[in-house]
Formats: structure tokens, sequence, C-alpha cells
């Protein structure tokens, strides 16, 4: 059956690996972001590794005026369509600490974009009865934390929002895959202090593949951060305020 | 761009290096990093010594700039960023027809590594070397891109490949692949007794891909024993492959000491039975056949180990005996090594490849092994021979000098191409390849 991915955010490693992964399944992907020289390049890579098609689409999660199109591009495609988004952006919360403004554009890019864009694709899904949206959230919105609390802050509106979002496609038959990854070495995290356990975007790609087959509803990638989290979860606030993990 | 402080080594592991890291993910940032903060490349570090090392200073990782930007199938001209590794390239259309005509030992190597070492593979006598395969070359300089093709700017090229990264940053490549029935090959090895049979076999070798295995601790009679491949690329169904394996932690000294290392090349000799035998096998068994065993390199403990490596010219065959000789006598040979027919084809003016023999033998990284390379290389340069850049980490400025006659030519090349010397690295200063 013919199957189309439209990967929001395609420029970042793990988006790319997610690209090469559905690519060698033979299956329609669309690749949208900011900088189009790059976009055309992975789509050139998906082609020759098999995907069905390529294309890169301009999508700039902070412009919504340019959603209608891309929904429209992806309503020509026939078969079941899938959405993967992994658009998101981490300032170093000193620099928003230093300009508060900068918060407008972490809620952008990590949450009010991405909603808006699934939101206007979800009656697509609902109409076709079928098809699956991956969302990539963060370890980081399980808990708020002195290093990085507005990313976190956005990462959980995000997560709030794709599990009621589950809850309204599920009874069309869709499904929606929420993805918390741990540390991955990407551009994100290149030269960042603290870094442990870092995954490469090969393995979480597989990983969100892998959930995507079995129907999962929320996966931590690696698996462990699922017990690392929990541990993070379960110290009481008290103590929590007064730790900088 | 954000740098990530971090020591890192050559696939040797006997040379360190501290130094500020980058690794854009597009060409816009690659671009970027090259007009701010010009700096050397590097890639999967899979050359031995200090080719890629720039100790105190900066490098760019090329390892995420890895797609393939296009394929042409009526000429089999493919483009890709720099840092695609070639055993994925050189298998990827191989099931459509296609292998990339020349593969190292490694499949980890990068496209752009493979320029900028010029390197070869087991079917150099017939292929040349990966080089005379490159119809163009993306070049970066202080962020300005630049087309190289040998037709119409040879010069530049000539110094570019081979040229160990010195005029620029190789952002992607136009390679001509080669056409091939399958992605199988046929496999023949045979045992080969003694020295003088050795280069017999291999000069009167037909095969396509032909490479031996030298027991370098055999002594007397049995001097230059080992097996001769010899093997053809043939269509068929391939077997499912079998799973990497890793060496997870450095070995102790004693694991490659003198009587494991004899005892291991025997049962490796026997393992190919008196007769010789044929097998079928998948194309990437035969090309990278240490790449199952991820960080092999660990085997020789934490002070790493050298491999020499040099060529000399058909009629310096004695020279090459008596430097194996010197090599089985010394008991400090490891497994590995390997002798090879070479042809001439070279596309750089510092390219490795010249027509005759060449031998590469690892070596654990002791001062005994160390005063033994110093002798081989001497050797080597009286047999009007040369070493390769891709393995050296002990060389002298003077030796060197004498075993590349192009040099000058590549300097003048260089100097116009990087004046303010951004790109230089620990091998370039070693050598003093940049001063004339």
């Amino acid at each position: 059956m013919a199957e189309s991915w439209i990967i929001l955010g395609a420029t970042s490693s793990m988006a790319r690996a997610f690209a090469r992964a559905v690519a060698e399944r033979g299956c329609a992907v669309f690749l949208a972001g900011r900088d189009m020289d790059d976009l055309k390049a992975t789509a050139a890579d998906c082609r020759q590794r098999g995907a069905a098609l390529a294309e890169a689409l301009p999508f700039d999660a902070r412009r919504p005026e340019g959603f209608a199109a891309l929904i429209a591009r992806l309503e020509r495609e026939e078969g079941q369509i899938n959405a993967a988004v992994f658009v998101g952006s981490m300032p170093d919360q000193a620099a928003i600490d230093a300009d508060p403004a900068l918060i407008d554009g972490v809620v952008a890019d990590n949450l009010a974009g991405p909603a808006r864009f699934l939101q206007m694709l979800a009656p697509v899904l609902e109409a076709r009865g079928g098809g699956t949206v991956v969302g990539v959230g963060s370890v980081a919105g399980d808990r708020g934390r002195l290093g990085n609390y507005v990313y976190g802050a956005a990462k959980a509106g995000f997560h709030t929002y794709l599990s009621g979002l589950r809850n309204r496609l599920g009874r069309a038959g869709a499904h929606v895959l929420t993805v918390k990854p741990g540390f991955v070495d990407t551009a994100m995290t290149w030269g960042l202090e603290g870094m442990f356990l870092v995954a490469p975007p090969e393995k979480v790609a597989a990983d969100i593949l892998r959930a995507v087959d079995r129907r999962r509803n929320v996966i931590y990638t690696p698996f462990f951060w699922r017990w690392i989290m929990l541990v993070i979860r379960a110290i009481p606030e008290p103590i929590f305020k007064k730790l900088s993990v | 761009m954000r740098w990530k402080t971090t020591e890192y080594t050559g696939w040797g592991r006997a040379l360190r290096a501290r130094a500020d890291l980058a690794r854009p993910e597009r060409q816009s940032a690659l671009a970027a990093l090259t007009a701010k903060t010009p700096s050397p490349a590097i890639g999967q570090l899979r050359s031995y010594g200090d080719v890629a090392l720039n100790n105190g200073g900066r490098a760019i990782d090329m390892t995420r700039l890895d797609r393939i930007l296009g394929f042409d199938e009526d000429s089999g001209i493919v483009e890709v960023e720099a840092g695609v590794r070639i055993g994925d390239l050189g298998l990827a259309f191989a099931s459509r027809g296609w292998i990339a005509p020349v593969m190292p030992g490694t499949g980890f190597a990068t496209i752009g590594g493979c320029i900028a070492n010029d390197v070869h593979g087991k079917n150099h006598h017939v292929a040349g070397s990966f080089g005379q395969h490159v119809v163009e070359i993306t070049l970066l300089q202080r962020g300005r891109r630049r087309r190289l093709t040998p037709e119409r700017t040879p010069d530049l090229f000539r110094a570019t490949v081979g040229g160990l990264g010195q005029t620029g940053v190789i952002a992607s490549a136009k390679l001509r692949l080669m056409p091939c029935p399958g992605d199988m090959m046929v496999l023949t090895e045979r045992r080969i007794d003694g020295w003088d049979e050795f280069l017999a076999m291999l000069d009167s070798s037909r095969a396509n891909y032909t490479v031996g295995w030298i027991d370098a601790t055999a002594k007397g009679a049995r001097l230059g024993r080992g097996i001769l491949e010899e093997g053809e690329i043939t269509s068929g169904v391939s077997p499912s492959r079998s799973r990497a394996r890793e060496v997870p932690f450095d070995a102790p000294q004693w694991a490659l000491s003198a009587p494991v290392v004899r005892l291991f090349n025997e049962a490796y000799f026997r393992r190919v039975p008196a007769r010789g035998r044929t097998t079928v096998k998948p194309i990437s068994a035969p090309f990278f056949p240490l790449d199952k065993i991820h960080n092999w390199n660990r085997l020789y403990g934490k002070r790493g180990f050298h491999q020499f490596q040099c060529v000399v010219p058909v009629a310096e065959a004695p020279a090459l005996r008596r430097m194996l000789e010197r090599i089985a006598n010394s008991g400090l040979a490891s497994p590995l090594a390997v002798l090879k027919r070479m042809g001439e084809g070279r596309a750089g003016y510092l390219s490795f490849p010249m027509e005759g023999y060449t031998l590469a033998v690892d070596f654990p990284n002791r001062p005994a092994a160390v005063a033994l390379i110093a002798e081989l290389e001497r050797m080597t340069e009286e047999a009007g021979g040369r070493i390769y850049f891709a393995k050296d980490a002990l060389s002298s400025p003077e030796r060197v000098r004498r075993m590349y006659p192009e040099h000058e030519k590549w300097l003048k090349a260089v100097t116009r191409a990087d004046p303010d010397g951004h790109l230089i690295t620990d091998m370039v200063r070693r050598l003093k390849l940049r001063s004339a």
C-alpha cells in the first residue's frame, strides 16, 4: 500500500536518520524545514536509498501561514499519510534569562507551530481512517529543571497536546506516538557539558520506527531513560528544588 | 557552531591530539565554518598516524555530511558528500550493477579521506588508485566553493588528491563507479610456501583482486610463506550476514606477544587446506575482512601500534625480502602482514603507489619496533621506494622528501591554496611538508 511520510524539521540529524529509514522501506518522503538546499540534499539521498518519491518543502514553525500549502501537497498523495515532527529549538537557559522574549520562539518551535500543523492535518487522517503521527518531545519535558526549564515546559506542553491528539485520532483508526529521547548525539548536544549515555541518531530512528510498527503510545529512547526519568519524577519537590540535575 | 574539546587519535592510537572539533550537519554550516574558522577536515580517523590530528588546534569533523546526492544510471557517476563511508557507497549500488572501482581495506574510511590519501585496493594492479576514478571535487577554500576536475584544474586536482587535506576542505565529490555482475565474490585461497613462490604467483595472477597474507614470523626456508587470495566479483544470492563483533577494552600486552602471534599465524596458515579452496562470499567479507571486528585496534593495548607500509620497484624485490627477514628475525610482527603487487596508477603529487611490490606489517608500539621501522624506512629509501603517509607516524622530513619527487609541485599549489597555513596538521608539521 502507498504510504507517505511528512517529516517536519527534516534538517536535524535525528529526522534525517528517520527519513532514511522510511525511504529504505520505499515510502514517499516529504522533507519539510527551512534550509532548502539541505533538504534537497537529503531528498536526493532518500531517492537513492529507495524512496518512492522524495521532495523538499518549506516549513517554518513560526510562520503558520505556510502550513495550508503543505497539507494540500500531502492530500494529493494516495494512501496512508503519516507525519513525524522533529521540530524544536533549545536556546541556552542563560540566554533566555538575559532576554525573556526568546521564550516566544521556544514555544513556537517546540509547541505552537507543530501543534497548529498537526491540528490542520488531523481531519485528513480522520478522513482517510488511518495514519501515524510521531511527535518528538524530550525527557526534559518530564520535569522542570534549572538548566532548561523553558525548553522543558514547551516540550511538556507538546506531550500533553500529543496525548490529547492520540485520544482524538484513535477513534478514527489513526495513531499517535510520543517519543521522549534522552541525550542524542546531534548538533544540539555537540560540545555541551554534562552529556552522558549519548545515543546515535540512527539508533533513535530505529527505535521510533519499531514503536510505529508496534503502535506504541509513549516511548523513551534509548529505553533506559524511562527508568532514569522514573527516578527523577519520584524525587519530592522540596528536595528536587534544591538539586541541579 | 559549538566546538567540542576532545582528545582523539588515528587508527594506530600511538599518537594523540587534543583539539576543538566542530561537526557540521549541513553544507551551509560547513561553508560558514571554512569561511570564519578555516581548519583541516577529518573523517572516520582510519589513517594510522597523525594525518588527521591537529594538536592544540581545530578540526572539522565531516562524518555527518554523508548523503548520496545523485546517481546517473547511464554513466555510473555518483555524487556524494565527503563524509559518506566507502563501504556504504561501494556496496549501495552493487545490487543495481555498479560498484566503487577502488576500495581500501576498511569500509569505514570516508570518501574525503579516500581522496586526501589517494587510497588503493586489492585491484590496484588493474584499476589504479582511488583518485583516478574521481571526476570532480567540490573544494571549500575559506567559504569559497571551487569545482576541481582533472581536465580543467589539473594542478590543484593533483595537489588535492593524496594531498592530505592541505588545499581546502573537500565538501563533496563525483566518482565514476564500475559496472559489476553482482554483489558476491568468488574467492580462491591457496597456501604459498615461500618468498620466491609468492612473488611468482603475484606476478602471474590474472585475477582482478589479488592480495597476499604473509606469515611475518616465518623464517629460513619458510620465509615469506603465506596465503594468496584471488577474487572475482560475481552474481548470486547473498547468505545472511554474520553480526559484527567488538573488542570491548584495551587488550593486555601479551595479547599479541611473539608466541601468541606464532601460534595464530600457524593456525591461520593451516586454515586453508594444502590443496587450496574456492568459496563464494558476500562482497563485503573479502573487501573489509577486519571491519567485522569493531575497534580491533584495541587488541594492541593502550600504547597502540604502528603499521609500516612501503612500496619498492619490481627490480628491488630482493631488498623487500631482506626487509621481511629483518621483520621475521625481530619477533615483533603481528599477524597482520600483507604483500601485494602494485601497478603504476596514481592521481596526485603525493600519491603513494608506484609499480612494484608493497608490504604492510603491523607492530605494537614499542621502542624496539620503532627502531626496526626506522631501519625498514632506510632500506625502503635505498631501494628507491616510498612509505605511505596514511600509515606513517614515525618518519622524518628529509626521508619523505627524497621519497616524493613531486613534493615541490604539491607545495607550490598548496601554498597558493592555503597561504596562511590554516589547514596544517600534526603530520604536516612533523614532516615539515609545508616548507621548501
